[in-house]
């Protein structure tokens, strides 16, 4: 049901039956690695190309997904998967080894709440019984992408991120136990005229301030309702910027219920991570894996997750043109 | 006739900007000069020192010398480079790598190497020039202009 | 040794140059090689840079400003041997050394290497 202008509430609670998080080798170093399923040593995964080897990353949490539900891949109706690269080639590869009819699509990193929002609402309108949602990122892919070759010596600025090799999977069903999909807000773009590819914390903590409002405004309700309020990969800096920002319009987060998947992933003198972690798998395997554990383990009953993108490639930042961001807002509770 | 907009930010935009940029952290520009000029100064030294040594037992002039030089630093580099080491160091020196001709040799080995998945011919062949292109179209025409204007004042009596 | 000394001192004023451009300037460092490329022409058509380099060496040899000047001593220096043509002729005379040394070890690092990520 609509509810407000964007906000959609999912009466039937669509249940996330399992998830599943795939990491590498920084993620493993990093402080949530117990709540991944699976860590890979190095960037290849045994394929001769990044590219293919985040193909690997999402096959490997779709497949671990459907095992921990005790499904099979022709029980699945529909495959929502995106990714960071050209033509989302990872996750259209990805879709043709597991053969689940798919939709791609692509939200930088806010692909993953996207994705949940679009598979429960598929769910909750009798549209399907059971959906796969699976983003990845892989740092090596995307640096030759986005920015310079991955030997390349350049000088990164602090407000620099690092982009999480990884991939996250939830299945979404119309039954089973699980943390249940309540709600969801979709965001609009927003564009504050930053150019910086080297700050895309500051670029897209806009937008998840558009949708943190938007989401409590539709509702009418408070962040005092949630447990904990997570943005997607804003970072040290754009988290800042954005609980400051909240703060000057009114709405205030307590500091101990906000926190930014970003910041959580890695540890702060991990070196090469500067302002904190990046990527459609920073959200998704920081929800997917972490937060859903805590909440499986009832340490976490009200979650909200925003993911944040930045729209960004690399032709329209040579073009001169700046840097627009989307949030989407999803609400996970027991 | 195509309209030459310049992007005008909103008050709004502006507002944020100024916002974000207070709470940015600084790059450290003075620790950064410092790095840079300590690293770009060893480089120079070492190359200083190859110079000497194909002087000394090469026995080559010293304007010819500095050919052998280049040379040994590129192969330096394109090692460093395809040991995973350079892009380490580079995050460090900033500037004392990017500026020696070390800069220009990594950008070629790592464009090369990190494109060795999509073929010898297109990826390897096709992408080696990616970020030195810049440093070799702007050298040669800057050349360019200058040696014409520099002929030119020459035949006007000027230089 | 003296020249070792100015080697340092000079080699590392022009990466501070380099480095103010980047932090200070926020150019990327394409930008900024360019531009020391093009001064580096401009020094060498003005006469400038050689007795830089006499006087620091590889501190003045080394940096990719270095390239600028090359390039424009190798046109002068065909010009006047060979005329107009020579400026198209000579350009990479000086610098084909450097530039044929990056294209054929930077292939051979890739026959090699793979990237480390």
């Amino acid at each position: 049901m609509l509810h407000g202008h964007q906000t959609w509430v999912f009466d039937s609670n669509p249940t996330i039956i399992s998830s599943a998080a795939v990491g590498g080798p920084h993620e493993a170093q990093g402080p949530l690695a117990e709540d991944f399923d699976l860590l890979h040593e190095d960037f290849w995964l045994g394929q001769d190309s990044f590219e293919k080897a985040e193909k690997k990353l999402q096959e490997q949490a779709c497949e671990t997904a459907i095992k921990k539900a005790n499904m099979k891949k022709e029980d699945i109706q529909f495959l929502l998967a995106g990714d960071l690269m050209n033509q989302t080639v990872p996750s259209s590869f990805a879709a043709r080894t597991l053969g689940v009819p798919f939709l791609g699509l692509y939200g930088a990193c806010s692909t993953s709440m996207e994705g949940l929002a679009l598979a429960s609402l598929l769910v909750d309108s009798r549209f399907a019984k059971n959906v796969l949602v699976c983003v990845s990122s892989h740092n090596a892919a995307s640096e030759k992408q986005y920015r310079y070759p991955t030997e390349y010596g350049s000088q990164k600025p602090p407000t620099a991120q690092w982009t999480v090799t990884g991939s996250g999977a939830a299945l979404v069903t119309d039954h089973g136990d699980g943390p249940k999909v309540t709600t969801a807000t979709i965001g609009r773009v927003i564009d504050m005229g930053l150019t910086d590819p080297f700050n895309m914390g500051a670029a897209m903590a806009p937008a998840a301030v558009d949708t943190i409002e938007a989401h409590f405004r539709d509702l009418k309700r408070d962040p005092s309702y949630y447990d904990v309020i997570a943005t997607g990969d804003l970072g040290r800096v754009g988290h800042r910027i954005a609980g400051d920002l909240l703060k000057k319009h009114g709405l205030d987060i307590p500091e101990e219920i906000f926190k930014d998947c970003g910041i959580l992933i890695y540890r702060k003198d991990q070196p090469v991570v500067m302002a904190g972690g990046s990527g459609c798998a920073c959200a998704a395997t920081t929800t997917f894996g972490h937060f859903l554990n805590r909440m499986r383990k009832g340490e976490i009953k009200k979650l909200l997750v925003i993911a944040t993108g930045a729209l960004l490639s690399p032709m329209s930042y040579q073009q001169k043109e700046s840097i627009p961001s989307v949030a989407h807002a999803v609400s996970i509770e027991l | 006739m195509s309209e030459k907009k310049k992007k005008k930010l909103t008050p709004t935009q502006l507002e944020y900007q100024e916002f974000a940029k207070a709470r940015e952290p600084k790059r450290p520009i003075v620790l950064n000069c410092l790095k840079a000029f300590f690293v770009g100064g060893i480089i120079c030294v070492i190359g200083q020192g190859i110079q000497m040594l194909f002087i000394t037992y090469f026995h080559l002039s010293s304007e010819s010398a500095g050919n052998p030089t280049v040379a040994v630093l590129v192969i330096l580099t394109v090692l460093l480079t395809g040991f995973g080491v350079f892009d380490h160091i580079a995050q460090w020196a900033g500037a004392g790598t990017i500026i020696p001709v070390t800069g220009f040799a990594n950008t070629m080995a790592s464009a090369a190497i990190d494109h060795r998945s999509e073929g010898y011919v297109l990826g390897v062949g096709g992408n080696m020039f990616k970020i030195s292109g810049p440093v070799i179209v702007y050298g040669v025409f800057s050349a360019f202009v200058v040696s014409i204007v520099v002929i030119i004042f020459r035949a006007l009596g000027v230089m | 040794m003296e020249k070792f000394l100015w080697a340092f001192l000079i080699g590392g004023a022009i990466c501070v140059i380099g480095q103010l451009l980047l932090d200070g300037l926020k150019l990327t460092p394409a930008h900024t090689t360019v531009a020391l490329v093009i001064t580096g022409a401009i020094l060498g058509g003005l006469g400038l840079y050689d007795p830089l380099v006499k006087f620091a060496g590889a501190g003045a040899t080394v940096p990719i400003s270095s390239f600028g000047n090359s390039l424009v001593k190798g046109a002068l220096k065909e010009f006047d041997s060979t005329g107009p043509i020579g400026v198209l002729t000579g350009i990479f005379s000086i610098t084909s050394a450097g530039i044929s040394a990056a294209i054929i070890f930077a292939f051979m690092g890739a026959l090699i290497f793979r990237p480390k990520g």
